[in-house]
């Protein structure tokens, strides 16, 4: 075993549990459950054999529709985030575990204590990404229904992530004395009352939940636009991104670094991890070769026609998977629901170009398909990946990756296999995970990622001078205030 | 072997189950010898109780939770009573808890306490059956409302309820409660379809024509009342049990009756003397088995698909230890706290035998098993899977040890449960209205 080099940027590994989408192929004869716990079990255990940072759940909070039906081509069906999270915290002892959890659907009182039972269960192996799907045809499975309109999305979400934040701050690390001689459980002055006011939420609440091994979750955010971007300088650890390429990695990676000093941050501070999908080969031909099975795998005839539906917003009985694109086109319709944008300019202008492209390279519908949403990121043979790999981090194109494998549950078996020794040897990867050699106790997950302890701990913000339970800094806020406030009652 | 004496009026088995609640019941447990309040909010903790009741093989553990502090009681109308030193304060999210300990345990049942006042009636059913899944068909849901002005505020989603703590405790009618059960029953209604959106046979897998789902066997469920609406399906495909165990703890007819409505099982609390038990108060076991048998009658169960409700007494145990009568025991823990105990439910205190004595008593006026209430954590339960449950078995109360993982729903002796879509297809009726 080799050890990681200093002198090198150490490469971050997250594995994405396989998704709900056509990326994840099921007519494989290898293909598993994707509900069943043993194939969680299974997946959450090889990634933490290949002594990645993190496994990741993806979330989608209503089964998508096509044709104002069940879309029914690809996988579908998937666990609540939440309990799965915990599930796999059970059967691992160091690996993280992070979750996509909507700020639109959930309230920051039951969140956050949710989010501090975990960390506290697994010993601070937790992460939030925190997302902000805010429309209707979700908000059809909520009490709240689809209220919130598209440009609140990140008020709302800057919101519920302070106010959590408060609430995980309200227990200071000190505040349970468990002294059975005194009879004194908790110290009551060192738990202390939030109270938030804003134009999302009105709580005043006491945390239930005692202050958790890292404090506050590690945060992932997954947004991309400007706002997105500002929301991820402001509140994130980790940017889950769509920018795969390397000169689109490089440049999106200093667009993002650059907001970081703005919100007062260190450049450390934030780690980038594009999602990543991968096809390998004992060669780089056998590689290319698999990677163009798993495409058309990935796109069936159905899948490829359904894909052209979505984009011209109808249904296109007689289209040939085989054959050329609609000459029609697309319409005010919508045919995918909660996914494809709905705006008709959009798709009039995405399909001049799918026109072009499939004019240009000579491709049937589903080679189109195929060549649009079946790309994989890296191909090749172990040693071709892993050297890719260590490029885009060290030309700071990425910080890592968030693998996507494409089969359920054993995508990743042979990345862990036979990749990551090989980026072991370069030693820009962990040779295990940072156990405490005298405790035995596991590292949480910000320190395997490296990170530093979030900004704000509990005593700086409670007592800067006035000593335990001063709430004289909460007196000038005023009761009104726009922004939100958290004072210590 | 010994023979299963007890059936019920519905031939079920009897069980016996447990309640783990912070450091057990009494407020001064945590200051026991060998208790463990340092280590109240880790796993080994949790671990460590739920190893004891799986191994013994106690039939269930239900989890308690809430979403204030305990220092803020139900019907309270302070959102913000303070927290009290002396009692342990702060709770573990109790389904998360239950989540963990799925797959590192065998046979036991695992019940959470999940509130349907605050919550996201989506979120609370796909979050039990993801533990149905996790725990291969060991999964139900101990259902309550919150009903203190603290939990309101701390979600800041809806006004506080207008609950007269006075009127509820004496069993009389009260405008706000109602509102928080009928809502409970929207809430537990949604997540029973919820839970039948998927029948068994949706994913299909079917190659030749590029199909995953069979979407005829994914159903939109369209549940809607004054209060909120649901459209589902499920994001979830159907769990191991389908329709989970639902239990409710009920102290008064109103709460029966929302049990009648929704619950497969309900927990009460006879012959207790004290205030706490609300309406129950003092009441003997065959009378509240009677009203929950009207309540039943009042309500469609089998219209409902719902088998008659399995009625489970609750008790508070402690049991002697060597060297100390368990009613010593309690006084000093009484010294302790500075108040004597009192709880919703009646506290037994003494020998194993004598606790066996009263239970098969109770046994004898109807009910269908007993959840015991630990007093001290991990003590009392540590002398219940030891010294109480070998006495039971002996004497043919509960069922002997050793038997195989079993579904919850089975445990309880509930037939397992029909799809609610897949009935009405097969009386030829294929649209969803009519199955919802
Ligand atoms: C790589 C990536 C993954 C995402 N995954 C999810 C997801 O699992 N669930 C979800 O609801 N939204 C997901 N999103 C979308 C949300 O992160 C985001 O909040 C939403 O698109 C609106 O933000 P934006 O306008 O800044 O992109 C993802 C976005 C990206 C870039």
């Amino acid at each position: 075993m080799t050890t990681p080099d200093p002198a090198r940027r150490q490469v971050h590994l997250v594995a994405h549990f396989p998704g709900v989408n056509s990326a994840t192929v099921w007519s494989d004869p290898a293909s598993g459950s994707q509900i069943d716990f043993a194939s969680f079990r299974h997946f959450a255990r090889t990634a933490e054999r290949g002594l990645f940072d993190y496994v990741f759940l993806a979330e989608g909070l209503r089964l998508r529709e096509h044709g104002g039906r069940i879309h029914d081509l690809d996988v579908a069906g998937r666990p609540a985030t939440l309990a799965i999270l915990a599930a796999m915290a059970s059967v691992t002892r160091n690996i993280g575990v992070v979750g996509t959890l909507t700020s639109t659907f959930n309230e920051p009182t039951e969140l956050a204590r949710q989010l501090a039972t975990i960390d506290h269960l697994s010993g601070g192996r937790v992460g939030w990404n925190v997302v902000t799907s805010p429309d209707a045809f979700h908000g059809a499975n909520f009490r709240r229904g689809g209220f919130l309109p598209y440009a609140e999305r990140y008020t709302r979400a800057e919101e519920f992530v302070a106010l959590a934040k408060a609430l995980w701050d309200s227990w200071e690390a000190g505040a349970i004395l468990a002294d059975r001689e005194a009879g004194r459980f908790v110290d009551p002055e060192r738990v202390h009352r939030v109270r938030h006011r804003g134009p999302q939420f009105d709580v005043a609440a006491t945390s239930t939940v005692p202050r958790s091994p890292q404090g506050y979750p590690v945060i992932v955010q997954a947004g991309d636009s400007p706002a997105g971007r500002d929301f991820a300088a402001a509140n994130a650890e980790i940017i889950f991104s769509r920018h795969t390429g390397y000169a689109d990695g490089q440049q999106f990676y200093r667009d993002v670094k650059g907001r970081l000093p703005a919100a007062g941050r260190d450049e450390d501070s934030l780690l980038i991890l594009p999602g990543a999908s991968f096809a390998l080969g004992d060669t780089d031909a056998e590689a290319r070769e698999r990677a163009r099975e798993i495409s058309l795998a990935q796109t069936s005839p159905q899948t490829a026609v359904a894909w052209v539906e979505a984009i011209w917003g109808r249904a296109l009985p007689g289209l040939d998977p085989d054959g050329r694109l609609p000459d029609a086109e697309p319409g005010e319709g919508e045919q995918r629901q909660g996914q494809v944008s709905t705006r008709v300019e959009d798709r009039i202008a995405r399909a001049a170009e799918l026109r072009a492209r499939a004019e240009a390279e000579r491709l049937t519908v589903r080679e189109l398909v195929a060549a649009e949403t079946a790309h994989h990121t890296f191909v090749g043979s172990p040693a071709t990946i892993a050297a890719e790999i260590d490029r885009y981090v060290q030309g700071r194109a990425s910080d890592g990756f968030v693998l996507v494998p494409h089969l359920t549950p054993g995508g990743l078996d042979e990345f862990v296999d036979r990749v990551v020794p090989l980026l072991q040897e370069r030693g820009v990867f962990r040779t295990e995970y940072a156990v405490d050699p005298v405790t035995g106790a596991n590292p949480t997950l910000r320190r395997t990622l490296g990170l530093p302890e979030p900004q704000r701990p509990d005593s700086a913000r409670y007592r800067p001078e006035g000593g335990p339970g001063d709430a004289s800094a909460a007196e000038s806020v005023p009761e009104d205030a726009a922004v939100p406030e958290e004072v210590p009652a | 072997m010994a023979d299963i004496i007890r059936a019920g009026d519905s031939g079920s088995p009897i069980t016996v189950g447990v309640a783990l609640e912070g450091g057990g019941w009494h407020p001064a447990a945590w200051r026991e010898d060998g208790a463990g309040p340092e280590t109240l909010f880790t796993a080994a903790y949790w671990q460590g109780l739920i190893d004891i009741a799986d191994e013994a093989g106690l039939d269930y553990a239900t989890l308690e939770d809430a979403l204030s502090t305990r220092s803020a009681g139900f019907g309270a109308p302070d959102d913000d009573p303070g927290l009290r030193p002396e009692i342990v304060e702060g709770r573990l999210d109790a389904l998360l808890t239950a989540s963990w300990l799925a797959p590192r345990t065998t046979r036991i049942g695992l019940i959470p306490t999940v509130t349907t006042t605050h919550t996201e009636p989506f979120h609370v059913a796909t979050a039990l059956q993801t533990l149905d899944h996790v725990s291969e068909g060991r999964a139900g849901w101990q259902l309550r409302i919150s009903g203190d002005a603290a939990s309101a505020r701390a979600f800041g989603r809806r006004p506080a309820p207008e609950i007269d703590l006075a009127d509820v405790l004496a069993g009389e009618p009260d405008a706000g409660l109602d509102a928080l059960l009928g809502d409970a029953a929207d809430v537990a209604e949604t997540a029973r379809r919820l839970w039948d959106s998927w029948e068994e046979d949706a994913i299909i897998r079917d190659v030749a024509t590029g199909r995953f789902l069979d979407r005829d066997r994914v159903h939109h469920i369209r549940f809607a009342s004054e209060r909120f609406s649901v459209i589902g399906p499920s994001i979830v495909p159907r769990s191991p049990q389908g329709q989970l165990p639902v239990t409710l703890l009920s102290h008064s007819p109103r709460v029966h009756a929302l049990a009648a409505e929704t619950a497969d099982v309900v927990f009460i609390t006879p012959e207790n003397p004290s205030p706490r038990a609300g309406a129950s108060r003092g009441k003997p076991v065959a009378e509240i088995v009677a009203e929950v048998r009207a309540a039943e009658r009042a309500a469609d169960r089998a219209g409902r698909g719902l088998a008659p409700l399995r009625i489970v007494a609750d008790l508070v145990v402690a049991l002697d230890a060597p060297g100390e009568a368990a009613t010593d025991r309690l006084d000093r823990l009484d010294d302790l706290a500075g108040t004597p105990f009192a709880s919703d439910a009646r506290v037994a205190a003494g020998s194993p035998e004598r606790v066996a004595d009263l239970i098969g008593d109770w046994l004898g006026a109807g009910i269908d098993g007993v959840r015991l209430r630990p007093l001290a954590l991990p003590h009392d339960l540590t002398a219940i899977a030891e010294r109480l449950l070998p006495v039971l078995r002996d004497r043919g109360l509960a069922a002997p040890g050793g038997a195989d993982p079993r579904p919850l729903r089975e445990v309880f002796g509930l037939a397992s449960a029909p799809n609610r879509y897949a009935v009405a297809r097969a009386a030829g009726d294929a649209s969803e209205e009519a199955a919802a």
